[in-house]
């Protein structure tokens, strides 16, 4: 078994785990190796050949892969060593990680600082339980998606599309665009999970029609998908009998959610939220095992990838920090997600290393406008930040000065602002 | 006109392709006809996935008789032929007095069947499998039911066959047979097949079959049961086969974890409109739920990764097994619960019937009923790397969720009998079988395949024919 030493070493070549390597990197870890498997960098990136990329942290607009390649070239300038076609087995809480590729076999590592930058995956058919057939041409909106734009193969002609998540959104006008029609995008809930450019841009300019607190309520079709039945669903999202309606396909594509991929998370013994399904993090990133440190959609699943950028430069700071002084054990205080929040992202932090603010993530549960974000510190209030308008598809952020956070609790919630 | 073989058997799901395996051991000719693209599936691709011990069935029915000798076959099988397969044992729950009464029968038939059962009182039921329902009064305990993998279970068999000279004809659906000078003509896939005898081994069509061969009487109903799949995070919720007491339904809803480290929930019985009627129902699956749960009530039904249905080729009461009015035409049919353990003893017992029809046994000195089946996540890290340094492609990991390498999918593909499906790869490595349901690999599975076969992406189906998966290139036309 061969065997390495690196000061920091990264799980992932996607926008996280690049990102997260070049800041470990120049902030005096000289020893940093990323570990992907695919047979290139770039993850999920490499197969959104759409533009919308970069406008935040990069002020340009920018496709996926020229997003990704930025970061490549700037990698490829370092002596950052990137592994690739190399699968992690395990990570173990001293840092020591078992990883297999087929040019060296299986490798030993032991790394100063880990960072977690797995992504995550796509929530399959299964975990709908959709009943009826099980044929050909039931895809997960992302596998469709490297058909389509990776191996230039078209998965079907006449599209239904369940759940609007943006890469289900993408996918509706991508399916158009290369001569497919798409018959409905159908939503289980009143509103759409997706960005609302992304509303805008893939169904109302192709007059895709959007069925909202709509379901499919089963798939027919023996060896290739024939049809699907779509109902309309109650308050308790359970299908209203008598509104069935059929529609004729071939493919479905479902956009029903992402999963962080935390197997690796798990198996090291780090404490997961039930709420993110990511590890519970301080406010560098920092996993609840010291020195193993998580970033991007592994930790939270997010809108645009200009802010799991920023997310995986401060993961990749803290671990270079890490790597080279260790940390001393510190008082934190933690965070809570109350009414009206999805989640809340850090879980903890410590007040000594906050610097003049802390930088807080969420996403809301439900459609408001005009709503107030209440923050309490052991019950009292001590910030309020105001929205026009908030939706689950967006991530949320706020920024709270340090000098108000004294108390050991701090929860965040919503106030005012529901609709009708 | 093909070349005259001995035997004939019709259909390649698990009994037979057992019936493939026996006959190879012997120096007649055989050819397997399969209707699909590829073996097992049929009633052999969704089922439970159990070896019976045999203590339920009534002493005297074949399916006693098959059941408990199965069972013993099917442990040596699993060795030799490297079927992944593990001795859980398995346990009936008793929660009313009824019930009690109900396992106290089921351990005197296992007594008569032959077969090791135990009864256990409650406490220690919970002792062994703490997460089974308080309300648990005794359990039937049987040590050497067990769990398997049906289609490497009928993979391993058709591949030893073949591998020892027994043919083997995919899309082959049999659509006449002829009489002509004390020969069957079977016409199938295109060709003509004549020989001596026929063993129809044709599943939930073996009426029709039957009825080609000019036979009478033979009924199949397709019964159907559905399924819920769990993530290997509830693999350890169980460690052995949970039975309910059976009703004059079946043998009630099992939760059981299998072989490739999740746990399932099911089956219900209810009759099938079609012989093909796979399909799943809203009200079937919240019946099995609230089974399932009845055993084990912490089931977490938010980690379900997929639903699924099977049928079983239900005849009668009783499997239909023997030589039939019709002359030298053997049947096994209405091969139901327990097959999947009965078919190594059907199989043997058919080889015997043929002898008795008058065909020659003479054992084959060349016959080799030995298979290896290389597993990297099954192997130390030490032989793992020696085989990628000779093989690289030991070392790509293509499946993510069940750790399965492009070496492993490429030794599928220069088997015996080789997949042209995705499905067909997943069934035989269990690539795609995990929690993200082939999301992640299977476009790299099909580039694999079009690679290795040498044909285009369209040509490479999901599961038998018309399950294509892409239409063709984009920009095309």
């Amino acid at each position: 078994m061969k065997k390495y030493e690196y000061d920091v070493a990264v799980i992932g070549a996607g926008p996280a785990g690049l990102a997260a390597a070049l800041e470990a990197r120049k902030n005096g870890a000289e020893r940093v190796a990323v570990l992907e498997r695919d047979f290139e960098a770039g993850g999920i990136l490499n197969q959104c050949i759409h533009n919308g990329f970069g406008l935040h942290y990069f002020k340009e607009e920018l496709t996926g892969p020229e997003y990704a390649e930025r970061f490549i070239r700037e990698l490829r300038e370092t002596d950052i060593e990137l592994k690739l076609n190399t699968m992690v087995l395990s990570v173990s809480q001293n840092r020591h990680i078992i990883a297999v590729n087929p040019q060296e076999g299986v490798l030993g590592i032991d790394a100063g600082a880990v960072i977690l930058a797995m992504g995550c995956r796509e929530r399959p058919r299964g975990s709908l339980g959709i009943p009826g057939t099980r044929p050909a041409g039931i895809f997960t909106a992302g596998t469709a998606q490297r058909y389509v734009n990776m191996e230039g193969c078209m998965v079907g002609k006449k599209v239904v599309i369940l759940g609007s998540g943006d890469i289900g959104l993408i996918m509706a006008r991508r399916m158009v665009l290369e001569g497919a029609q798409v018959m409905a995008c159908v939503e289980l809930m009143p509103y759409s999970a997706g960005l609302r450019r992304n509303i805008v841009q893939c169904l109302d300019d192709f007059d895709i029609p959007l069925y909202l607190s709509s379901t499919i309520t089963e798939i027919r079709g023996r060896r290739r998908v024939e049809s699907v039945v779509i109902s309309q669903v109650d308050k308790d999202r359970k299908p209203i009998p008598g509104t069935e309606k059929e529609i004729e396909c071939d493919t479905v594509l479902l956009s029903v959610g992402l999963i962080p991929e935390n197997e690796l998370s798990k198996n090291a013994g780090i404490e997961l939220d039930m709420r993110t399904k990511g590890p519970v993090v301080y406010e560098n990133m920092e996993t609840s095992v010291p020195g193993i440190f998580a970033c991007g959609n592994v930790a939270q699943v997010h809108d645009l990838v200009d802010f799991v950028t920023m997310e995986s430069i401060r993961a990749g700071k803290a671990a270079a920090e890490y790597a080279a002084h260790g940390e001393e054990p510190s008082p934190c205080f933690e965070l809570f997600a109350s009414k009206g929040l999805g989640y809340i992202l850090p879980q903890r932090a410590r007040m000594d290393r906050i610097g003049d603010f802390l930088d807080v993530f969420f996403r809301v549960n439900d459609i408001y406008e005009d709503v107030s974000i209440v923050v309490k510190s052991n019950g009292g209030e001590i910030a309020r930040f105001r929205r026009d308008y908030a939706a689950p598809g967006e991530m949320e952020k706020i920024r709270i000065p340090k000098k108000l956070l004294t108390g050991n609790e701090i929860e965040v919630s919503l106030k005012g602002g529901d609709r009708e | 006109m093909k070349q005259a073989y001995d035997v004939i058997i019709i259909g390649g799901g698990i009994t037979g392709c057992a019936a493939a395996y026996e006959c190879s051991k012997y120096d007649f000719k055989t050819v397997l006809l399969e209707k699909e693209n590829d073996i097992a599936c049929g009633s052999t691709k969704a089922n439970s996935a159990i070896i019976h011990a045999g203590y339920d069935p009534e002493p005297g029915t074949l399916m006693a008789k098959y059941n408990a000798r199965g069972n013993e076959l099917a442990h040596r099988l699993a060795k030799k032929l490297d079927i992944p397969f593990r001795e859980t044992g398995s346990l009936v729950l008793a929660f009313s007095e009824e019930e009690v009464r109900e396992v106290r029968r089921l351990f005197e038939n296992g007594v008569r069947n032959g077969v090791p059962v135990e009864i256990i009182p409650g406490a220690e039921v919970l002792r062994r499998e703490p997460n089974i329902s308080k309300q648990v009064k005794c359990a039937l305990w049987a040590p050497t039911g067990a769990i398997i993998s049906p289609w490497e279970f009928a993979a391993a068999l058709i591949e030893t066959a073949v591998r020892n000279s027994v043919e083997c004809r995919l899309m082959s659906p049999v659509k006449r047979i002829n009489r002509q000078d004390g020969l069957f003509e079977v016409t199938a896939g295109g060709e003509k097949y004549r020989a001596k005898y026929i063993v129809n081994a044709a599943g939930l069509y073996a009426d029709k079959v039957y009825e080609m061969a000019g036979g009478q009487g033979l009924h199949i109903t397709p019964v159907r049961g559905e399924y819920f799949l769990f993530d290997k995070t509830m693999g350890g919720l169980v460690s052995t086969v949970v039975f309910q007491c059976p009703t004059k339904l079946g043998k009630g809803v099992v939760v059981a974890p299998t072989v490739h480290g999740n746990l399932y929930a099911g089956p219900d019985s209810k009759t099938a409109d079609a012989r093909d009627d796979t399909s799943t129902h809203r009200n079937e699956l919240e019946y099995i739920r609230e089974m399932a749960v009845k055993s084990v009530p912490t089931i977490d039904f938010s980690q379900n990764i997929r639903n699924f249905a099977g049928l079983r080729a239900v005849a009668g009461e009783d499997f239909v097994v023997g030589e039939s009015a019709v002359e030298n035409f053997i049947n096994a049919a209405g091969i139901k619960s327990p097959g999947l353990s009965s078919a190594p003893a059907i199989a043997e017992d058919i080889v015997q019937i043929l002898g008795r029809c008058g065909l020659a046994l003479r054992r084959k000195e060349t016959f080799r009923g030995e298979r290896r089946v290389l597993r990297m996540n099954e192997i130390s890290f030490e032989e793992q790397d020696a085989l990628i340094r000779e093989n690289p492609s030991y070392g790509r990991v293509v499946c993510r969720c069940q750790t399965i390498t492009e070496g492993e999918i490429i030794d599928i593909l220069h088997r015996p009998v080789v997949p042209r499906s995705i499905d067909g790869i997943k069934r035989r490595c269990a690539a795609g079988m995990g929690r993200c349901q082939g999301g992640f690999c299977e476009p790299r599975i099909h580039d694999i395949m079009a690679r290795e076969l040498g044909v285009p992406m369209k040509d490479i189906l999901q599961d038998t024919e018309g399950s294509y998966i892409v239409t063709g290139e984009t920009k095309e036309d």
